[in-house]
């Protein structure tokens, strides 16, 4: 058998070899499935469904036996008693809309202006990425140099005695521009890329058409873009729903800084330790990822059909 | 219960019966039985001549090989060179060794329950209170009460090693006491002496607003640094009792007597520096440094926040007495000291290296290799490596007639990190709201505790 060569094969045999190959087939496609989906299951879908059944209890972490079944009091507690809750929700929303709103446009704008080739345009490229570069925590040290109330820059060269960091009428501000500053390279070369991508034939289409500079940008590149627009816009909605290292290193996510994902660490990492409270407002916070999470997949989905 | 007369009758009766009740030479008898039963050859009689304190209770245990988990981390200055200077000086005594694991100061705090859960270090650094307390109840750390008690710690500092159900579980090894800071030559130049009373403060800080200087330096952006503040109102107007009591939920955070803290507090408030809750200690210090403030009232740590050639011209005094019927003997003095983990390799190697910690003899040469002494919990220690501030420290402490953790070492943790932290950074942003804000840590601590 092992020596028959194809062509001479009768019709049942060649049958069972495509059988037997499909059955190797298969295996091979049920592991490439297979191992992936079982670590899927065990390192996203386990602990978040843990995590959902601990939002139901109290525990301190130490014995398993200490585990105490409590209901919903975690929920009710936290939208009832539990003060930092909803300006943690308000700061998570007013930071979406922020970075939405300036860093990510200033940012495409920066990227269409160095598209253009000018003198030194690699420099400013570099000078306006570097911060992505640096991590959060450098980040905020960096700021805290600027507005440090007794010894930092601004108030130093303003003879002005605000308290950054503190006031919580406008920390949450100063926060904000610290994150646009790093946003912004980020969104800029991300957008710049693209516009390298884009068919200069389009643009000399547009321009023997007689199209302004601003006409060919909103209605020739931009809808060209369409898939580095859907990145742009869901990294916005990720990095503002794990915002989190600037507030910690500035002052653990309290006074005007509080965010849902410091109010998680605040309550699981740490010395202390209410691992069910803690699970409920990661809970909360899963909750309100999915909802932008199945917007997102619902236009990716309806594109993909149109 | 009548106060009690002197400082030896309160610190007796602060002690637990189930302390109390066993003798030193009662716990000698057990252990060296305990391990004439287990074979452990007894080290007793070997060390007699020794003038080493250690000959107390844990003497009948071996030196052997011993992980040592330390809290702060390589070159980071004075702290880490005081535990090296132990270990190493164990090392050398013994010839047992000490395997070092040095962990930055926060990230060690931080991660403690995750550490002693996972495969902790043998002995390793802790602080004495509740914080300490509630790892025993949960069988983390390893009863120790056979190395009690040690040559040169007060009933004091047995107590603070001691949990709820009255056996020991740390050793303590220094402390520092919170007081209110001051720069002498600025006293001595505008002719200010330290009040001893409400009214004698009242009138030292109108005197500074008159010369411009803000009266306290305060920083809140480290959300435990209030708590000082708070701590002592509380025991110089309801007392340590209460103090204590309120620290373990016996008492309502929405009491009148929280509340009158607060109205005390607020009343201090414009006498504090403003912005505080963007300030860290490190800058409310330079202020004071600067002479821009009078006073600050932190721990003795404050020294690390000035510039070298201002450490000298530091000066404290204890927060004066608001209410005479409460007087001003009691203060913040956090210990810090050492823990045996429940798993240790081998119960005792670590008991032997956790008992000379313990020791005159390793406070000495945890000061003798650094450049900057602390101020040793063991009273036969050495203090030949102090400074004036340092020695009167240590006298003040020994003056008071209670002393606590702090406030976050006391309490439960939970509640401390999560409510108290931001309801006093929202009291310094709200001054007025003490009700509501009062409600709320009651209810929050109702929910948590209960």
């Amino acid at each position: 058998m092992a020596t028959v060569t194809a062509p001479r094969r009768s019709r049942r045999t060649v049958r069972r070899v495509e059988k037997r190959q499909g059955t190797r087939d298969r295996l091979v496609v049920a592991a490439m499935v297979g191992i992936p989906t079982l670590l899927v299951i065990w390192l996203v879908w386990l602990p978040a469904l843990a995590s959902v059944a601990l939002s139901f209890t109290k525990w301190n972490g130490f014995k398993l036996s200490g585990i105490e079944w409590v209901g919903t009091q975690n929920y009710t507690d936290i939208v009832t008693i539990y003060p930092p809750f909803w300006p943690a929700i308000q700061n998570n929303v007013i930071w979406l809309v922020f970075l939405f709103v300036f860093p990510t446009i200033f940012g495409i704008l920066l990227a269409v202006i160095l598209d253009r080739e000018m003198r030194g345009s690699r420099f400013y490229q570099t000078a306006f990425y570097l911060p992505v570069v640096l991590s959060m925590a450098l980040v905020g040290f960096i700021w805290q140099l600027f507005y440090s109330t007794d010894q930092g820059l601004i108030n130093a060269v303003f003879g002005t005695n605000i308290d950054w960091y503190g006031d919580p009428d406008i920390n949450l501000w100063s926060v904000l521009v610290a994150t646009a500053w790093r946003h912004t390279g980020y969104i800029m070369l991300i957008y710049l890329a693209g516009l390298k991508g884009v068919d200069a034939s389009l643009r000399e289409a547009a321009a023997v058409d007689g199209a302004s500079e601003v006409k060919t940008f909103f209605h020739v590149i931009l809808p060209v873009m369409r898939p580095i627009n859907m990145i742009v816009l869901v990294i916005v909605v990720i990095e503002s729903l794990r915002a989190f290292d600037l507030v910690w290193i500035i002052n653990k996510g309290r006074n005007g800084l509080e965010l849902i994902s410091a109010l998680v660490t605040q309550n699981v990492i740490g010395e202390a330790t209410r691992y069910g409270f803690g699970s409920a407002l990661a809970v909360i916070m899963m909750i309100i990822s999915t909802v932008f999470i199945a917007i997102y997949l619902r236009i990716v989905f309806r594109e993909e059909r149109g | 219960m009548a106060r009690p007369a002197n400082r030896d009758q309160y610190l007796a009766s602060t002690v637990p019966n189930s302390v109390r009740g066993v003798d030193r030479r009662s716990i000698l008898r057990g252990s060296v039985g305990a391990a004439a039963l287990l074979g452990v050859p007894t080290l007793l009689g070997a060390c007699g001549d020794d003038a080493e304190p250690a000959a107390s209770g844990g003497a009948s245990a071996k030196a052997g090989p011993v992980k040592f988990g330390m809290n702060e981390a390589k070159g980071s200055g004075p702290a880490y060179e005081r535990l090296q200077g132990m270990a190493d000086a164990y090392a050398k005594k013994t010839g047992a060794e000490v395997s070092t694991n040095a962990v930055d100061h926060n990230t060690f705090q931080e991660s403690i329950s995750t550490y002693l859960q996972g495969t902790p270090d043998d002995v390793f650094t802790w602080f004495a209170g509740y914080r300490m307390a509630q790892f025993a109840e949960n069988e983390l750390i390893m009863d120790i009460s056979d190395v009690w008690p040690i040559d040169g710690m007060s009933d004091a500092f047995k107590k603070s090693a001691t949990a709820e159900d009255g056996k020991q579980y740390f050793v303590p090894a220094s402390y520092y006491p919170w007081a209110v800071f001051h720069r002498k030559s600025v006293f001595e130049k505008n002719g200010w002496t330290a009040p001893t009373t409400l009214d004698e403060l009242n009138a030292l800080m109108t005197d500074m607003q008159g010369k411009k200087i803000t009266p306290f330096a305060f920083a809140a952006k480290d959300a435990w640094a209030p708590m000082g503040t708070f701590d002592i109102l509380n025991m110089r107007l309801n007392g340590y009792d209460f103090h204590m009591q309120l620290c373990k939920g016996e008492k309502k955070w929405d009491s009148p007597e929280v509340k009158n803290v607060f109205q005390t507090w607020k009343a201090l408030l414009p006498y504090h520096q403003e912005n505080s809750l963007g300030r860290t200690w490190q800058e409310a210090a330079t202020s004071m440094a600067k002479e821009e403030c009078g006073m600050y009232l932190l721990g003795t740590f404050v020294v690390d926040g000035v510039p070298p050639e201002t450490q000298d011209d530091l000066d404290f005094f204890t927060f004066p007495t608001l209410d005479p019927a409460i007087g001003n003997d009691a203060l913040d003095a956090p210990i810090d000291g050492f823990c045996v983990s429940a798993q240790a390799e081998d119960d005792e190697s670590a008991k032997a290296f956790i008992t000379w910690l313990g020791t005159a003899e390793a406070a000495d040469a945890a000061n003798n290799a650094a450049s900057a002494p602390f101020i040793a919990a063991n009273e036969a220690a050495s203090t030949e490596k102090y400074g004036a501030l340092q020695k009167k420290s240590a006298e003040v402490v020994q003056n008071a007639k209670s002393i606590a953790q702090f406030l976050d070492r006391d309490t439960n943790a939970d509640l401390a990190n999560t409510v108290i932290t931001a309801s006093l950074q929202d009291f310094i942003k709200n001054p007025d709201d003490i009700d509501r804000i009062t409600a709320s840590i009651q209810q929050q601590a109702a929910s948590i505790l209960g």
